[in-house]
């Protein structure tokens, strides 16, 4: 049973579907990182994939754009309460980029430019459930958004999508990125509340 | 992590748009320097809304003080801090968040640099620092429109209660008179003059609005200061 605060209406109580639990729908998209934003040339910008026996796959930006493209068209839900309803993307499935990767690891650990990581099931990547994303509502991705590049996994809390992706390494281990040792929950399902450790 | 009960033992205007809520928490375990807490308020038709604030207080306090600024569009702040009333309970979780904080053990020097509100998590830093004798070099540079913005005004200069820490002032909108320095955003000059140069490889911690971190990040950059050592913290 919860207090109840009698001066206290609030105003957005439309229940949609859509919203998971806790959640507030915003029309903006506001920011959430930990330090500086990196700045990344498209010319020094690269994309690897390590496997779990060291194997490296590189892409450069060129190599990227000349991958198969999809324009995914998501929710994002982000730990800090607000959600985004219909947000249009352009980006390379991880289908696509892992396709003649030889692999048999369960889980990810996603790195990136200025030292973010996070650790996501290699599960919760495929079969069209996550993307690099490079453009978002037909323009260039912003440096401030994850630009030139960042990981897209909208049905977990957004700060497994890595803004500045630059790494993608494959383990048989579980290895636990930056919110995920500061606090933040593991896995992230915003349908479950997901937001810090031992929820 | 489960919901507590908080009764707002004291209320205090700190401005015209911001209030502190002093909190009476029982079985609080105290919390670290710039961590914040997930309040939860319930509406009697059932509604909930739930929002961070950080602490403004130092850890070790009897009670956690919450400075809430109001968004005018906000469901929850304008509430806060305007509505709520002493003995009023409120629940709340937390201690949360380990990134965005300062610990007493660190010994090397801090650039604190807050816009407008942001100033509350890095006030939990001074007032931290200041209760457990650390000797670590603090400088703070904050940036409000006005002079009546300022927060703790009181205690930052007037007191003189922390009169080992550096505070420098710079207003976006409108600056007391004869005031030396030019009025608006805060640029690479100000910002050299009154912060730590790379050469003493402080910590910095930045809050403040979105527009106000990525433009104060991306001149402690261009001014040679290492990515790994600024840590931020952004609303809106």
């Amino acid at each position: 049973m919860s207090l109840i605060s009698r001066g206290f209406s609030g105003r957005r109580r439309s229940s949609d579907p859509n919203l998971p639990p806790g959640q507030y729908l915003t029309e903006d998209f506001p920011v959430l990182s930990a330090g500086p934003t990196p700045r990344v040339d498209l010319d020094d910008w690269e994309l690897s994939v390590t496997t779990e026996t060291g194997d490296v796959h590189r892409w450069d930006w060129a190599g990227l754009q000349a991958l198969p493209q999809d324009e995914p068209t998501v929710d994002l839900h982000c730990v800090t309460r607000w959600s985004k309803f219909a947000t249009d993307w352009r980006g390379v499935s991880l289908d696509t980029l892992l396709a003649d990767v030889e692999t048999a690891a369960d889980y990810m650990l996603i790195s990136s430019y200025g030292g973010y990581t996070t650790n996501v099931p290699l599960e919760d990547l495929l079969d069209g459930k996550a993307w690099i994303a490079h453009t978002y509502d037909g323009e260039p991705l912003a440096a401030e958004h994850g630009g030139p590049a960042r990981l897209l996994v909208p049905h977990l809390y957004l700060w497994k999508s890595a803004k500045w992706v630059r790494g993608l390494t494959l383990s048989l281990e579980d290895e636990p990125g930056f919110w995920e040792t500061a606090g933040y929950h593991n896995y992230g399902d915003p349908w479950r509340e997901q937001r810090y450790w031992g929820e | 992590m489960s919901w507590r009960v908080a009764v707002v033992a004291e209320l205090r205007d700190e401005t015209d748009t911001a209030r502190t809520l002093a909190l009476d928490i029982a079985d609080w375990s105290g919390h670290t320097a710039g961590q914040h807490v997930d309040v939860r308020l319930t509406a009697p038709d059932g509604y909930t809304a739930v929002r961070p604030y950080s602490i403004a207080s130092g850890p070790g306090q009897q009670r956690v003080d919450l400075t809430v600024e109001i968004d005018p569009n906000g469901e929850v702040s304008p509430y806060l801090a305007r509505d709520v009333t002493v003995g009023e309970q409120l629940e709340i979780r937390g201690p949360l968040g380990g990134w965005f904080v300062w610990r007493p053990a660190q010994t090397e020097p801090v650039q604190l640099i807050a816009g407008g509100s942001g100033l509350v998590p890095l006030m939990s830093m001074l007032r931290a620092r200041a209760a457990t004798d650390s000797s670590a070099p603090f400088r703070l540079l904050y940036s409000v429109r006005r002079p009546e913005a300022m927060l703790y005004a009181d205690e930052l200069i007037r007191a003189g209660k922390l009169e080992d820490v550096d505070v420098s002032l710079t207003y976006t909108r409108e600056a007391p008179p004869g005031w030396p320095h030019p009025v608006g955003r805060l640029d690479a000059v100000r910002l050299e003059v009154e912060t730590w140069p790379p050469s003493v490889a402080p910590t910095t911690y930045i809050c403040g609005p979105t527009a106000f971190v990525e433009a104060v990040a991306d001149l402690l950059l261009a001014a040679g200061h290492e990515a790994r050592r600024i840590r931020t913290e952004r609303f809106g």
